[in-house]
């Protein structure tokens, strides 16, 4: 019978974590692009849907029916795999990402993650290093010279920026003495003077900023996204795909882009650990959602164009029953530490990825050898002093 | 379950070593030496040795792959030709030897090695923390030895790649 649960559950959490991410990930697209349309001060995707959130789903239906083609000069079976690689291998990661704390509904007692690994950390760097195969071949087998010079920088700056990032992760293992995502958690949990939370981002935020801007590398975003630099080389090392081979490059790029941030909240922002004490931060996702309600309520009832007066006051009110579902949930105890956590994790994760999206409306591209020289005499000395200060500290507070 | 899974892997192993071998094309060899290197970090998850498992798949398929992987790209080396002809008698003799000579050096291999009880599966102690206890203190010498000499291997090569000034 346990081992039966065991199946029902694991099924049941695939499948959510499956439907969820794949969600997130045609969404991410939308709110980059309205993230960077508002920077520049445009209004982005608006015709889909009201304010353009139907524009993922069309996006898709466009993608999947357009024709997939296959150029003549290529060699078929890498041209076919490479895009298959990058997609399997940037959604694999989520596998050990720890949501949430151990919960129970009714009788099933589980965890808000689909497996635990004792070296899930390790786990994700080695697939985020394989990772590289998919760009890489997939720029070498187009046979054009525009996608193998994006192939070739792809796999020399991953090269280069995975030192630091290894590195910058090593500091908090070496704190937390463990290479288990669910450990990590537990150890960046508790408060020091009774209000400043426990998170690796402390003691460390060399090791923070250092892995962030690896993670910026691994992901192929601005600034360095050399890999597909548009003026330089067309598109890249995707130049020759189309339809959803094409999609699949795209979605490996926004998966990598979530588990990098997944990572980050992981390792350095306490994971689902709220940044306040307990009766506190119970109060904040209701203000927060009821706020944001008001707000748009507040817009809803001044329209500034035409549909406002429909589309905004709908928002307010889901925000609103958002706000009264958290609410609600402070006096139901099986539900309380799922939504908190989802609430707290999804939100350091959001806030994450809203940095990606704002460096890239910001900054422009780095030059290939500038590129080179911050990895190698930048971030590498960085992260290994880092490290070394880190270790000389814990090697002179334990026994 | 395990035994299934080892035949699959292993079997995966032995035909990528072979098709590194076979194929033509300097790619299509390295992606072999990679599946190689992925089943190989496989088998070593099932002994239990998770850590060595991860730092197969980071050093030698995540890093030193992607190096030579990076090479031939780089100096875009095409297919190999073969510039001589081999007659179908050679070939059929050449495949009878080479049957012969494997055999040979199975039955050498199982005469020298000594006895010992079948491996099971998971017994192996691989967590990190055990094989960095290892590491620092059984076999620290060998770990520090190998250690310079692969910074010997670097300075070499600095100085071999150096432009003369």
């Amino acid at each position: 019978m346990n081992f039966f649960n065991f199946y029902i559950v694991s099924l049941i959490k695939v499948a959510v974590v499956a439907f969820v991410l794949l969600t997130t990930l045609a969404y991410l697209q939308w709110i980059e692009r309205k993230v960077i349309a508002h920077v520049q001060l445009r209004v982005g995707p608006y015709r889909v849907g009201p304010h353009g959130l139907l524009q993922p789903l069309a996006d898709v239906v466009k993608l999947i029916t357009k024709e997939g083609l296959i150029p003549s000069h290529v060699n078929k079976l890498f041209y076919l795999m490479a895009p298959f690689v990058a997609v399997t291998l940037a959604l694999i990661s989520i596998s050990v990402i720890p949501f949430g704390p151990e919960i129970t509904i009714g009788p099933v007692k589980t965890w808000m993650q689909l497996t635990d690994l004792r070296i899930g950390i390790l786990f994700v760097i080695a697939v985020s290093s394989i990772g590289v195969y998919g760009v890489a071949l997939g720029g070498w087998a187009s046979n054009n010279k525009y996608s193998l010079l994006g192939g070739l920088r792809s796999s020399a700056q991953m090269i280069s920026y995975e030192l630091p990032l290894a590195l910058a992760v090593a500091a908090p293992l070496l704190l937390a003495n463990t290479l288990s995502f669910r450990e990590m958690v537990n150890y960046q949990s508790g408060y020091w003077l009774g209000f400043i939370p426990r998170w690796n981002v402390f003691p460390e935020v060399l090791g923070f900023i250092v892995f962030m801007i690896a993670g910026f590398a691994e992901t192929n975003r601005v600034p360095f996204d050399l890999p597909e630099a548009e003026n330089e080389l067309v598109a890249g090392f995707h130049t020759e795909y189309s339809s959803m081979n094409f999609a699949a490059f795209f979605m490996a790029e926004y998966a990598n882009m979530v588990t990098v941030t997944a990572v980050a909240t992981l390792l350095f922002l306490g994971g689902w650990q709220p940044p306040f004490p307990e009766p506190y931060s119970d109060v904040v996702p209701i203000l927060v959602f009821a706020i944001g309600g008001l707000i748009a309520l507040y817009h809803g009832l001044n329209p500034a164009r035409r549909m406002d007066k429909f589309t905004l006051p709908a928002t307010a009110l889901v925000f609103l029953g958002i706000a009264a579902i958290f609410g609600l949930s402070l006096f139901v105890p099986v539900i309380k530490p799922i939504l908190m956590a989802l609430f707290w994790f999804c939100g350091k994760i959001l806030i994450l990825l809203f940095i990606f999206i704002w460096v890239r409306a910001t900054l422009p591209r780095f030059r290939y050898d500038q590129l080179m020289r911050f990895a190698w005499i930048g971030l590498f000395p960085v992260s290994m002093l880092n490290l070394l200060a880190t270790s000389l500290i814990v090697a002179l507070t334990t026994k | 379950m395990t035994a299934l899974i080892f035949i699959i892997f292993a079997g995966i192993a032995v035909f990528c070593a072979i098709n590194l071998v076979v194929q033509t094309h300097p790619i299509a060899s390295a992606l072999s030496l990679i599946g190689v290197m992925g089943s190989l970090a496989i088998l070593y998850l099932q002994l239990g040795g998770e850590f060595i498992a991860a730092a197969q798949v980071i050093v030698y398929a995540g890093a030193i792959m992607v190096l030579f992987v990076f090479v031939i790209m780089l100096l875009n080396a095409g297919a190999e030709t073969v510039s001589f002809q081999i007659s179908r008698f050679v070939r059929y003799l050449g495949a009878l030897l080479l049957a012969a000579f494997l055999g040979l050096i199975s039955l050498i291999i199982q005469a020298a090695l000594p006895r010992t009880e079948g491996v099971l599966f998971g017994t192996f102690q691989g967590t990190a923390l055990d094989v960095g206890r290892k590491l620092f203190t059984t076999y620290l010498l060998p770990f520090e030895v190998t250690s310079v000499l692969i910074l010997i291997a670097i300075v070499g090569a600095i100085v071999l790649a150096r432009k003369e000034v």
